[in-house]
């Protein structure tokens, strides 16, 4: 009984910070929008403004409600928000929920490779980097890590495009599936050897952060008490990383590679740009810069709640995984 | 028969390994950076602007003696470019970088000294900045201002500041509660007097060391920003700016255009980050005597 | 079993960009342990006690120099050697439940000490419940997290981690410090148990208490040197002679009226030309300042002073 409560009020507290953050989140990005020189009507028209008559242009404006005052505005696009309804995008011509789905499911093969690739390559790193402290591995791998993490991300991306798919021609160069292909037809290789170059990117640079923040966890958990006593008992330096440490900094750094999807999803905007590739990223790049306000909002919370959603697993691993947060109830 | 006894090698016998002291490495890390400054500063006040003028006759040139960063599809010199970027992109940074540790500061003090009503409105301006991906809100933020330079500086400067104005809050509240500003406010202390001569002292060396943390932050982002397309006018180019016109012509396989503006400005941005890493452990009591 | 002559540890440490100083932490220490006896190693904390211990088990940091002569079971060892032996020969009981992992069950810790001393997989889960057994703690114990398990649960634990394998020599580390009089009873009842057995004790601990009560030999440290060594009897007799610093530890505890000495002077000010104790010594005479006295033997003891005579 007691342990539902505290689950259900975990629940119900998180629920209510969502929202409280999206209502927040909404009221900025639509302040900032409002704000905005950007005539939606010429941005949506481009050139072809001066061809339409006035009749059309009022009908554009009346369509998108324009005519209305930004308070007005903002709560008939809460209204629509809160029944399912963002709007309809103006450059995809579709509605804005089903451009982000479609666009996302292609970014998340992106973001899911990247993620696993830079966490479990940047855990490896980081162990060993903390194991062997000081050595000429840890060397090179603390060098690798600080200089990544002054690399811009999109360079790193053009870098690896000359070698790999200009120079040696291994890769494609650009999209998500061959010219010529739609997502349907492309067999899974295609999809595949389209991902590599984006995705890997993305994971280099990822790598850098986790590596750093295992390597400093490693180390303090070398140099605790329980460690010292596992090697008294006999255990090799290695045994005591094996048995000792590594359930200790697994935790933190799972957490870590949840609580940092906001870097994630920034990156694969600039990756995706890079690689022309069709997903969310290179939507939010599209709508700012052609003036899409519907859908530069919907990716707004989108992004907001992904975040959100990676933060609350990150807290759950916590209070699930660790016997010291999860067994509280039961003191001897 | 002679025990073999355990022992080590003497002290004297290791050749002692030069090891920097944290300071030397500051003082050092400082000096490079002025260095490099003043050498790009002379570097574009030599190349002049003479670089930039279209040459038909010498387009598409990989680095050679002549072009060390090789000439663009225009024929105009890559150094020239790119040197000049890089200022661009410094200042654009400095002033980034500025304007956002003026907000944390402002911020940082509001919400350490104003109350709890102040404080709490902070923390709740600060979730809802970061409860956006980064780069979703400077897109959000450079569209609001209309794109161009202010643009992306008023972006970058938006959404850096929950950082340091969180220190610098803690900072205020500790100090606060430390035991010789109570006893300055029993010894009747006006509280102009107490934050000129205790709070001040405390809070100027976190604030410099925020802001030059910030600056290599702010380049990149800066830099990704423009990449995107957003802001700058070709005219006045940014390194963001040349790394994005030169994404067009990368398929082709004129890759010098990419990969020299990238590393000077990598080569930038890490020494500036190792300036304010070296500095922060200077001034962290736990590392400063390392 | 095990002998220890003349062990000195120092430490390098940095302290400009290409001065390097060396701190000597324990000089001179010796000590010897016979099958079934307890030896305690008594000082106040800084004087090299613990250093000691880890030297015996060969867990020095890496800036660490040691030097001097160990003898295992007639032995000579190397620091290699004694790496070969530590959890097999010699088993660590250290201080606190902070040694043990925080996110490993508790059985799962004791079972891999086991494993760990070189038993396989059978032995080691049959020593292991007879060591949970031994010291009636009950099989849920076994699932627990160290955080769970109360203060004499955890002393309890620590003792079966180093006696479910079949070391000989065990170095039980301040095992009364922080606990209430009954459970610290009880924890150097299990040591005086594991003795009886058979097995060499090392106690180190700053509580001369202590090792009055359970240790068959003192070997008491003061600033890294052993001062004094001596059968424990012999401190009851409070007529028999001894080095100024333990009378001083001796009058200090509570039985005995509380009598306390100046403070340590800080170790950069003490003089290492002569005694080390000479700031303190309430017998000190000039001459005790000019010559460092060595150990010597008083009728049965080992005293570290120029100026005690049997």
């Amino acid at each position: 009984m007691k342990t539902s409560a505290i689950i259900h009020s975990f629940w119900l507290q998180k629920v209510g910070r969502l929202m409280l953050t999206l209502a927040l989140v909404a009221t900025l990005a639509f302040t900032l929008v409002n704000l905005s020189p950007v005539d939606p009507v010429t941005a949506y028209l481009g050139m072809d403004r001066m061809q339409i008559g006035q009749e059309q242009e009022q009908l554009i404006v009346a369509r998108w409600g324009l005519d209305k005052g930004p308070v007005e505005r903002f709560f008939l696009w809460t209204g629509n928000a809160l029944k399912g309804d963002l709007g309809r995008s103006m450059i995809f011509n579709e509605p804005v929920t089903e451009v982000i789905a479609k666009r996302f499911l292609t970014s998340l093969n992106l973001m899911a490779c990247a993620w696993l690739l830079s966490g479990i390559f940047g855990f490896v790193l980081g162990v060993l980097s903390g194991l062997y402290k000081n050595s000429l591995l840890d060397r090179c791998i603390r060098l690798y890590a600080y200089t990544v993490a002054s690399t811009p991300s999109f360079w790193m991306g053009m870098v690896l495009l000359a070698i790999f798919s200009v120079q040696l021609g291994i890769t494609p160069i650009s999209g998500a599936y061959p010219p010529g292909t739609t997502s349907a037809d492309a067999t899974m290789w295609q999809h595949l050897h389209h991902l590599l170059l984006p995705a890997a990117t993305l994971s280099v640079i990822g790598i850098a952060q986790i590596a750093l923040h295992t390597r400093e966890k490693m180390i303090d958990a070398m140099n605790s008490n329980y460690a010292l006593f596992a090697m008294a008992q006999g255990d090799s330096r290695f045994g005591v990383a094996v048995h000792q440490a590594l359930r200790n900094i697994a935790l933190p750094a799972i957490t870590l590679q949840f609580a940092s999807l906001g870097e994630l999803f920034g990156g694969s905007v600039l990756a995706e740009q890079v690689f022309s590739y069709p997903g969310l990223g290179k939507a939010t790049v599209d709508a700012g810069i052609r003036g899409d306000v519907p859908l530069l909002l919907g990716i707004t919370l989108f992004s907001a709640i992904f975040v959100f959603g990676g933060n609350t697993v990150a807290d759950l691993l916590y209070t699930k995984l660790d016997p010291r947060i999860t067994n509280r109830s039961e003191p001897l | 028969m002679r025990a073999p006894s355990i022992s080590l090698p003497r002290v004297a016998a290791v050749t002692p390994i030069p090891r920097l002291t944290n300071r030397t490495r500051a003082w050092l890390a400082c000096l490079s950076c002025i260095t490099f400054l003043v050498m790009l500063f002379v570097a574009a006040a030599l190349l002049g602007r003479s670089g930039l003028d279209i040459d038909f006759l010498h387009r598409k040139l990989a680095p050679s003696l002549a072009y060390p960063f090789g000439t663009d599809w225009l024929g105009r010199d890559m150094l020239t470019r790119t040197v000049l970027g890089l200022c661009r992109s410094l200042a654009i940074g400095l002033l980034a970088a500025g304007c956002s540790s003026v907000i944390s500061i402002v911020l940082g003090i509001m919400a350490g000294t104003m109350g709890r009503r102040v404080d709490s409105v902070l923390s709740l301006l600060i979730d809802t900045v970061m409860a956006t991906p980064h780069l979703v809100l400077l897109i959000l933020v450079s569209f609001a201002c209309g794109g161009g330079p202010q643009g992306i500086i008023i972006a970058v400067a938006v959404s850096h500041w929950p950082r340091l104005a969180r220190i610098i809050r803690a900072e205020l509240l500790q100090l606060r509660e430390s035991e010789f500003i109570h006893l300055s406010r029993k010894l009747g202390k006006t509280p102009s007097w107490i934050a000129l001569h205790h709070l001040l002292p405390h809070l100027l060396p976190q604030f410099m060391i925020g802001l030059i943390l910030m600056f290599p932050h702010a380049i990149l982002h800066a830099a990704g920003l423009t990449f995107l397309g957003f802001g700058l006018t070709p005219h006045e180019p940014s390194i963001g700016m040349l790394l994005s016109e030169s994404m067009r012509h990368l398929s082709t396989g004129y890759w010098w255009l990419a990969i020299l503006p990238g590393l000077s400005l990598v080569f930038t941005v890490k020494l500036f980050d190792i300036l304010g890493n070296n500095l922060r452990t200077l001034l962290d009591p736990r590392t400063a005597q390392e | 079993m095990l002998e220890i002559h003349n062990l000195s540890i120092s430490f390098q440490r940095n302290r400009a960009s290409f001065d390097r100083e060396t701190l000597s932490v324990v000089s001179d220490i010796s000590l010897s342990v016979q099958p079934g006896e307890i030896v305690a190693l008594i000082g106040a904390s800084g004087a090299g006690k613990s250093l000691v211990a880890h030297a015996l088990l060969g867990l020095l940091p890496a800036n660490a120099t040691m030097s001097g002569e160990f003898i295992f079971k007639g032995k000579r060892l190397s620091p290699a050697g004694i790496q070969e032996l530590r959890g097999r020969e010699i088993a660590l009981i250290p201080q606190s439940v902070t040694h043990l992992n925080p996110l490993t069950r508790v059985g799962k810790q004791v079972y891999r000490s086991a494993r760990l001393s070189g038993r396989c997989a059978d032995t080691a889960h049959t020593s292991c419940d007879r060591t949970f057994a031994r010291y009636q703690l009950a099989d849920t114990v076994k699932s627990m997290y160290p955080f769970q398990i109360s203060r004499g649960m955890a002393r309890r634990v620590l003792t079966a981690t180093a006696t479910a394998g079949n070391a000989n020599l065990i170095i039980a580390d301040e095992p009364t410090t922080g606990l209430d009089p009954e459970v610290s009873e009880q924890s150097l009842a299990h040591l005086k148990e594991l003795a009886t057995q058979g097995k060499g004790v090392v106690l180190i601990t700053h509580d001369l208490e202590n090792g009055v009560q359970i240790a068959d030999t003192l070997v008491v440290l003061y600033e890294g040197m052993t001062v004094e060594i001596t059968p424990a009897r012999a401190l009851e007799e409070n007529d028999l002679i001894m080095h100024p610093y333990t009378r001083s530890l001796w009058q200090a505890l509570p039985r005995n009226g509380f009598m306390s000495l100046p403070p340590t002077p800080s170790s950069s000010t003490l003089n290492r030309n002569g005694c080390l104790f000479a700031e303190r010594c309430p017998q000190a005479r000039p001459g005790c300042r000019q010559s460092a006295p060595s150990l010597r033997r008083v009728n049965h003891k080992l005293v570290r002073c120029n100026h005690v005579a049997g």
